[in-house]
Parts: C-alpha cells; sequence; structure tokens
C-alpha cells in the first residue's frame, strides 16, 4: 500500500533532553492517526517535529516536505482582521483560491464580516481549523483540535476530517476525545526515552 | 509574501497597531528639544540634524518589539513557518512592512520637524536623503535583533541592548550628512558608508534573522 509519510526511529527532543525515542509509523492516503499518550509524553512535540518546527534529533521522516497542514494550540488569529481576511491571508500564502470551502465546513458563513476579538473561544477554533481546508495540503497535523468546541461543532470537525480522508487526505492528530472516527491510535508511551542522550549537550548551539 | 506584507499595513493601520506612535515620538522629541536647550536658533541649529537623526532612530527602536512579537503570541509564527514561504523570505518582508510604517513617514516628516529645530534651509534635502538611505538600516538590523529575541517574555529590554550598538554607525554617518551638508562640506564619503551599511544590512540580515527564528521556535 502506497504511504504518504514514513517516520523511522525517530527522536524527538524537548528544552535539549530527549523525550520520545525510536517512533516508527506509516500514514497512508485516508488514514488517520490518533496519538495517546498521558500528559508531557510527548505528542506535541512530536506533532512539532513532524511539522519541521523542532529538529530532529535521530531518525528520518519522509515524505513531509511541503504536505503538511499544522495546527497548534493557538489558531494564529488576528484579531482586528476578519474572519475572511484571517482565511483569505492564508489563502494567498498557500496560493490556494477559494475559502468557501472552509466557511461551509465551519458553518462561518454568517460570521465573515466578524472581526476575529468579537469571536467566542469555541468560533475562533472553528476559524482556526477553516485555515486546514484552505492550505489544500494532504497531511493534517492537529494538536488537540476540538478544545473549546461545542458537541455541534465537534461533529461538524468530525465530518470535515472524514471527507478529508474520503478525498485521499490523511491526519495525524493529539486527542483524548473519542470523534467517532475510522482511526488508528498509536500510544506514545512505550517510546517514552529513558537515558539521556550524551551528546544532547550541543543542541542549544547546532 | 505580499500578502504578509499587506497583512502586516493592514494590522499597523487597524486599531492598537502601533502606526503613528512612532511618528507621535519622533514629535514629542522634537518638540521639547528646544525647551530643553533653549529656543535659540544659534544653538539649535548646529544641533537640529543630530537631533533629528538620533530622534529617529529612537521612534524606530520604540516599534521593534512588535515585529514578530505579536506574531509569536497568537501561533501565527508557527504557521507562517510550516508554510511554503522561506523564513528569510518572511523576515525580509516584515522588515519592509516595518519601515513602511516608521521608516517612511520619518523621512516624510523629517522637513516639517527640522522646521521646529530651526535646521537650515539647504539641509532640508539632505536630512530627507540621509533618511531615506539610513532607515531601511534601522529597519533591517531592528528585525534580527526582534528575530533573536523572539520568544522571551518582555524582551524588550534585551532587544534594545542588543540593537543599539549596532544602530551607532547609521547614526554617526547620517548625522554626518547632514552636518557636512550644512558646512559645505564635500558629503558623499559619509553617504556612501551610510548606503553600505544599508545594502550590506539588506544583503545579510534575511539569513540571520531567519535562523535565529528557528531557533527561538524550537
Amino acid at each position: 500500500m502506497q504511504m504518504v509519510l514514513r517516520v523511522s526511529n525517530l527522536t524527538c527532543m524537548r528544552g535539549g533532553i530527549p523525550i520520545l525515542a525510536n517512533v516508527s509509523f506509516d500514514l497512508h492516503p485516508g488514514q488517520i492517526l490518533m496519538l495517546r499518550g498521558p500528559n508531557g509524553i510527548g505528542k506535541t512535540t512530536l506533532l512539532r517535529t513532524l511539522a519541521g518546527l523542532q529538529p530532529l534529533h535521530a531518525g528520518d521522516i519522509q515524505g513531509a516536505e511541503d504536505q503538511i497542514a499544522y495546527a497548534g494550540h493557538s489558531d494564529g488569529l488576528k484579531s482586528t482582521l476578519t474572519v475572511q481576511e484571517n482565511l483569505l491571508f492564508w489563502a494567498r500564502i498557500y496560493g490556494t483560491s477559494g475559502i468557501q470551502a472552509g466557511l461551509d465546513a465551519f458553518d462561518l458563513m454568517d460570521l465573515q464580516d466578524r472581526k476575529a476579538h468579537d469571536l467566542s473561544a469555541g468560533q475562533k477554533r472553528r476559524l482556526g481549523l477553516a485555515r486546514l481546508l484552505v492550505t489544500h495540503r494532504p497531511i493534517w497535523m492537529l494538536d488537540e483540535p476540538t478544545v473549546s468546541l461545542d458537541t455541534n461543532s465537534v461533529a461538524q470537525f468530525a465530518t470535515a476530517v472524514r471527507a478529508h480522508c474520503a478525498s485521499g487526505g490523511s491526519a495525524i492528530m493529539a486527542t483524548h476525545i473519542d470523534l467517532g472516527l475510522e482511526a488508528e491510535t498509536v500510544d506514545l508511551t512505550p517510546f517514552k526515552a529513558l537515558a539521556p542522550i550524551d551528546d544532547a549537550f550541543d543542541e542549544a548551539f547546532l | 509574501m505580499i500578502a504578509i506584507l499587506t497583512r502586516d499595513l493592514r494590522l499597523a493601520i487597524r486599531s492598537g497597531g502601533g502606526f503613528g506612535l512612532s511618528l507621535m515620538f519622533f514629535l514629542i522629541v522634537v518638540v521639547l528639544t528646544p525647551f530643553a536647550v533653549g529656543p535659540e536658533p544659534q544653538i539649535l541649529s548646529p544641533i537640529a540634524g543630530g537631533i533629528l537623526w538620533l530622534g529617529a532612530m529612537l521612534a524606530c527602536l520604540l516599534s521593534l518589539d512588535r515585529i514578530f512579537a505579536l506574531d509569536y503570541e497568537d501561533g501565527s509564527l508557527d504557521l507562517l513557518a510550516t508554510a511554503p514561504i522561506p523564513m528569510e523570505g518572511i523576515v525580509t518582508v516584515k522588515a519592509l512592512a516595518h519601515w513602511l510604517t516608521t521608516g517612511l513617514p520619518l523621512t516624510l516628516a523629517a522637513p516639517a520637524f527640522g522646521l521646529l529645530l530651526d535646521l537650515p534651509f539647504s539641509a532640508f534635502g539632505l536630512l530627507t536623503l540621509s533618511l531615506a538611505l539610513g532607515t531601511p538600516a534601522l529597519s533591517m538590523i531592528g528585525t534580527f535583533g526582534a528575530a533573536l529575541t523572539v520568544g522571551i517574555k518582555r524582551g524588550g529590554l534585551l532587544l534594545s541592548l542588543l540593537v543599539l550598538p549596532l544602530y551607532v554607525p547609521t547614526l554617526i554617518f547620517g548625522a554626518e550628512v547632514v552636518r557636512r551638508g550644512i558646512e559645505g562640506l564635500s558629503i558623499a564619503p559619509a553617504l556612501m558608508m551610510l548606503a553600505g551599511i544599508t545594502a550590506g544590512s539588506i544583503a545579510l540580515i534575511p539569513f540571520a534573522a531567519a535562523a535565529a527564528i528557528r531557533v527561538g521556535l524550537r
């Protein structure tokens, strides 16, 4: 089976300390991967490493280049811009056109002329998630995507992820709630790094 | 890249964006100087060029920490870093946006402020020319400082300490252009040094600042 992302023997660092070691998995088109594990195990670090925001200490990531749309804890919204302006900005950054799909999927049509600082926390999150649709990237990396969403919006989000995967995309998400999606679960607990790596000292200078 | 430029300009103009803050600070320096040193033309005239350059530099410094700190706080810097635009390009555009919202208005307003300090008429053109050549370097160097301190909470103090020594050459040669012009000396050497600093910082700083941001985001 064709794979879009292959992670082999990856070691991730946070603040100069290795926290995950020997993480390996493949991601296939249409597949959803759920990252599980207790707080502090390194879900966010793994996602940031995959997205290229943090250097990997060891191992290999194949297929991540220009494929990933990353959504972290914060939504990256500008509070003095309207919903429409925020989405259009990201559309232009990713060189795509049309924000309609994003507005429709997260029910933002009625809010599009509202400034982002007038939105509720849940509405902001929906706008942040709508950005993913605007990027047209095949792999979604989602870090706690359902924070501050109500049940209705969570269902909208699950529908959007399902549609994304049906059209050949895939997703990796760190979440604790059950979205009712056909997903494979990766428990990160066995990958917890045990001993600190000796040459970790140089990390700050690399 | 144009998207980032238009967004930054739009953000600067909207409420709380800080557009006009530098200009206002510049105005305060210029208006208060005669009160501090005395209003006599023979005192003001010789120092006008220097005061105007100093004011422009401090006004520029005032808005530096906004370049990346706001984007870092709301998470858009992370998202920009994963976007298909090279970080060097983002840094350059951010510096350009900073110059358009601070350096350019200061340059255009300088002759009017020169009038308040009794700057000789013959030096008006030179003041504008030296600011137009020098302020891009201020924005560029400041962007580097802002990139180095990204992720540091209230890094304003560190930012000022880092940037001020780097601003000194620009300040010296910028004020020198105006002084030499007033005294009727050749302005070419100072003008060329000023242009050289600007050209050098535009060529080199995007790479340094982009590397600093990548480290800061870890």
